[in-house]
């Protein structure tokens, strides 16, 4: 067993752990943070999407040790003071998920799509982006126009002059 | 239309616990105590198992228990049992045996469990697993769908020669012999459609525990229909009366037919609980998935069709190869039958049909419904014997369609179904309209001019579901009735559970239903909750497939609305002094008829609950009503799908440009929720036209286990899609709703494949149509243009 410590969602959390553990099983195990999920195993679906230290990352191929010392955020810690992130609430607004079981690495992905690429996304770019995250339900096409409104919206918010600074 | 009543499009419910990761999957419910077990399975496709070492095993860290085959006879724990008997043409019935949980003395197909491990946790029944040799004795495997039955073939099981599971047929093979000599033009069509993996994207799970105070056991399992599967686990596998046991399927991650089955694992945590007093819970690795989901498709078939001189459709002759693996499950035997053949008349007015089933046995995983389940098999052989057929004689494919529609209602098939409704005609107006087929050839030229090759693809299908009238499907062997159950438990405030038997694992019940009973009752639609995966609290339910939960499913809740609103009625009755056959129900408003003294519904909930204006031996006091709803018949979705792509000749690229469907679904409750089950439905379909495929080599191992090896549709393979509807009002169920689930996948395959075909210059084209594949068709194009 070794010593991992990290922040997670803003919460500083450490356990010992089997070296082999994942960072999913640490999160979904550990932590009983089960909003991230396991699709696949090989890195191919995309369900496990957390953000580490600000980039996303597959969770399910990602050893939880070598996530000592970082900041993890999950889709447990995208809403904030119990008002919906702009990225989920647009996957309500456009129908962006039936099964609901993808939609929180999809959530986290598109996040960082839009971190990386910016608030006005057009859709030959985002379904590339998309690439790395396999949906059955939706095919796609609404979960292509709630990004491209969640990314809208994240600009918007961004504009908006920020409080208390 | 209200904001949130039949036929808006309203936002989700569900939605919010699954943006913000508070779903309640089966993985996501951990009970105290649990062991985890780890299955080993067999990594030869046919072999005899002569004996384990579990010694290192047992003494590995952390193991509580390993349990094989022989625990499992012994217990009389079974598995693989099919509810539906087919007979062969010569009226014997299908063959099956019996099967214990883990496999016992023979492993037949690659990824058959053969033993479970349970530990203290994940890694160290894995970790101990590795560590059991199973004393195998290797033996030739049949694999191949097309040679499974022939002479000298390696046998799967003792009690089905050949490989043989039934020889079945369907139609009138006198008629249709006589229709086809006198047809003028006979097309014939070889083709395979290709075997897939179902693929939701939840593995599959299964926690079982077991309470030795009150001898009940619960599973919590990734289930389409929990009561079904509690039926299955107390008749058949000996896990326990169903009184005490308790089957839950929470929230499921996809289902597509998959998760309809009761498979080992499940059974094995159950009857592991309660043997080890601990709870057990397993969950699949996506390689376990692949390996052991049941699998769909997978025919070999030769198709004729006989046209007149006119090119009038006389007869249609199908000999259909259908390989349903290794071993029986759950709707295994009914796929390749009444849910495929009775289908092969199409939207096409055909007079004469007659289709044999050959089903085999093969050492591969059981193969059962996936979305779809037998209509998309069916359409892919129709549409592209239509398609080609109007190519082979000169016919614009839409005139040559558009001719030979059933243009009257209700329509008798040469095979069983008659069909109540429909409009084909005009879907296929519209279809043509929305798609711009007027100005194709421009576009066609246009893709020319970069070197680029367009098609036109069309599908016009028609699928029957919303399963099904119960003695009907008795009288064509089905072992269970195929009605569905509702009640409507209205609280003393006016508030409403709906417990249905349906399930929904992405369709949207929480949302829909509540529609229904809040516009019925005239309440706030955040005043209805619906109830459902749990037999704990549900009364009886068959679950939800075959687009069977608006069908079926809303048309029981809408009949315990129906009393709820009698009941009712004679409750305001009392309170307002008048009889209850001078209450009007409008609104959520009872008014005695003629004058402005009226009730609100939740005041009238409360009067029923307290029970103190009636008198109660009179009139039962409280408000809940249950109901079964049994279907008069099928219901028939039917519509147009044109697919419009590009091959790109140098590679074999295919790169889908526009896509539209015009569906017919009858009435919708929430067209937004129609419209993205459509675009899943094509999306699943499209999957298997270019991309799927479950390959198993000679040997029996399956090539494609991974989401590496196994290619899914994924965002950058895709069009936006054209989603437009047509409606006709479904007339056997009170909502005249048709279901919607299926359709895209049912529709989309042949599609695609006939706009491939149509940029290739008819040259064939088999399933998935890989870049590989089509760079091949393309090759072989130019070569026969070059040699003209």
């Amino acid at each position: 067993m070794i010593p991992v410590s990290m922040k997670v969602n803003g919460k500083a959390v450490s356990a010992q752990v089997d070296p082999r553990t994942l960072l999913v099983q640490f999160l979904r195990e550990n932590l009983r943070l089960t909003g991230t999920h396991v699709g696949c195993d090989t890195s191919q679906c995309g369900a496990c999407v957390v953000h580490v230290d600000g980039l996303a990352v597959k969770s399910c191929t990602t050893l939880a040790a070598s996530c000592d010392g970082a900041e993890v955020t999950t889709i447990e810690g995208l809403a904030r003071d119990g008002r919906l992130h702009p990225m989920q609430q647009a996957f309500q607004d456009n129908h962006g998920l039936q099964c609901g079981f993808c939609t929180p690495g999809m959530i986290m992905t598109a996040v960082d799509m839009v971190n990386r690429k910016g608030f006005d996304l057009d859709e030959h770019t985002i379904r590339e982006e998309l690439d790395g995250n396999i949906c059955r339900c939706t095919g796609y096409h609404n979960i292509v126009k709630s990004v491209q409104q969640g990314a809208r919206e994240m600009g918007a918010g961004a504009q908006q002059p920020k409080a208390a600074e | 239309m209200n904001a949130t009543g039949i036929g808006a499009s309203v936002k989700r419910k569900e939605d919010i616990r699954f943006i913000t990761g508070k779903g309640h999957y089966t993985d996501d419910i951990n009970r105290p105590g649990q062991g985890y077990a780890y299955f080993v399975r067999s990594p030869h496709a046919h072999a005899t198992i002569n004996g384990f070492d579990l010694e290192a095993a047992r003494s590995s860290p952390g193991v509580v228990a390993i349990f094989t085959g022989a625990d499992a006879a012994a217990d009389k724990i079974g598995a693989h049992v099919c509810g539906w008997t087919i007979h062969s043409k010569d009226g014997s019935p299908m063959k099956v045996g019996a099967f214990p949980a883990l496999a016992h003395g023979k492993a037949l197909y690659v990824g058959d469990p053969v033993a479970v491990v349970i530990a203290d946790s994940y890694l160290q029944a894995k970790d101990a697993a590795e560590k059991i040799v199973v004393d195998y004795g290797v033996l030739p495997a049949a694999a191949d769908t097309a040679s499974a039955a022939n002479p000298g073939q390696p046998q799967v099981h003792d009690f089905a020669p050949n490989n043989t599971v039934y020889n079945w047929h369907v139609g009138d093979k006198a008629a249709t012999d006589a229709a086809f000599a006198k047809a003028t033009h006979v097309t014939k069509f070889d083709l395979v459609n290709n075997r897939v993996i179902p693929n939701a994207m939840e593995p599959r799970a299964a926690l079982g525990e077991y309470d030795s105070g009150s001898d009940v056991t619960t599973l919590y399992t990734t289930s389409q229909n929990p009561h079904v599967a509690r039926l299955v686990l107390s008749a058949f596998q000996g896990i326990a009366p169903e009184n005490k046991l308790r089957v839950v399927a929470p929230d499921v991650g996809g289902g597509f037919g998959s998760k309809i089955f009761i498979y080992n694992e499940e059974t094995v945590c159950a009857w592991a609980a309660k043997k080890i007093d601990r709870p057990v819970k397993w969950t699949a690795e996506r390689t376990e998935s692949f390996l052991s989901d049941a699998h769909g498709r997978d025919h070999v078939s030769h198709a004729e069709l006989a046209l007149d001189a006119n090119g009038k459709m006389l007869g249609l002759r199908v000999h259909t190869i259908a390989n349903l693996g290794a071993y029986p499950s759950t709707f295994w035997s009914v796929v390749p039958t009444y849910l495929y053949a009775i289908l092969l008349s199409g939207q096409y007015d055909i007079p004469a049909i007659y289709a044999e089933v050959d089903a085999v046995y093969t050492n591969t995983a059981p193969v059962d419904a996936v979305r779809g389940a037998g209509r998309p098999e069916a359409t892919f052989l129709v549409e592209r014997i239509v398609e080609i057929a109007a190519r082979e004689t000169g016919r614009d494919p839409a005139e040559f369609r558009r001719a030979n529609f059933i243009k009257t209602f209700p329509h008798q098939t040469p095979v069983i179904l008659c069909y109540d409704v429909g409009d084909y005609v005009s879907a296929l107006d519209k279809a043509l309209a929305a798609a711009d087929y007027k100005g194709v050839a421009q576009r066609k030229a246009a893709s020319a001019a970069k070197g680029k090759l367009r098609g036109v693809g069309f599908s016009a299908y028609i699928e029957a579901c919303g399963l099904a009238p119960s003695a009907a499907v008795g009288s064509l062997g089905a072992g269970v009735g195929l009605w569905e159950s509702a009640e409507v438990r209205v609280n003393p405030v006016g508030t409403v559970e709906v417990l249905t038997g349906s399930h929904s694992h992405g369709q949207g019940h929480e949302t829909t239903f509540a529609q229904l009973v809040s516009s019925r009752l005239g309440i706030p639609f955040e005043n209805v909750s619906v109830v459902h995966g749990d037999t704990d609290k549900v009364q009886f339910g068959m679950g939800s497939y075959g687009s069977r939960s608006g069908a079926v499913g809303m048309s029981a809740i809408s009949k315990a609305l129906d009393k709820i609103e009698a009941k009712a009625k004679k409750v305001a009755g009392h309170v307002l002094e008048a009889s209850d056959q001078d209450i009007e129900f409008k609104e959520g408003k009872f008014t005695v008829k003629g004058t402005d003294k009226s009730i609100d519904f939740a005041s009238v909930a409360l009067q029923a609950y307290i029970a103190h204006k009636f008198n109660g031996q009179e009139l039962e006091p409280g408000l809940k009503e249950g109901a079964f709803w049994d279907p008069t018949n099928f219901t028939f979705p039917a519509g147009v799908h044109i697919c419009e792509l590009e091959v790109d000749p140098q590679t074999g690229v295919v790169t889908i440009d526009r896509w539209t469907a015009v569906d017919d679904f009858g009435k919708l409750i929430n067209p937004m929720i129609v419209e993205g089950q459509v675009h899943g439905g094509v999306a699943h379909g499209i999957g298997q036209a270019l991309h799927e495929s479950a390959v198993y080599d000679a040997d029996g191992q399956l090539v494609t286990a991974s989401f590496m090896d196994y290619c899914m549709p994924r965002a950058d393979d895709l069009p936006s899609f054209h989603i437009e509807t047509i409606e006709t009002v479904c007339p056997s169920n009170p909502l005249g709703i048709k279901g919607c689930g299926e359709a895209g996948a049912i529709a989309s395959p042949p599609a695609v494949i006939n706009a491939i075909t149509d940029a290739l210059g008819h040259e064939n084209v088999a399933m998935p149509a890989t870049p590989q594949v089509v760079w091949r068709a393309a090759q072989n194009a130019a070569m026969k243009r070059a040699a003209e």
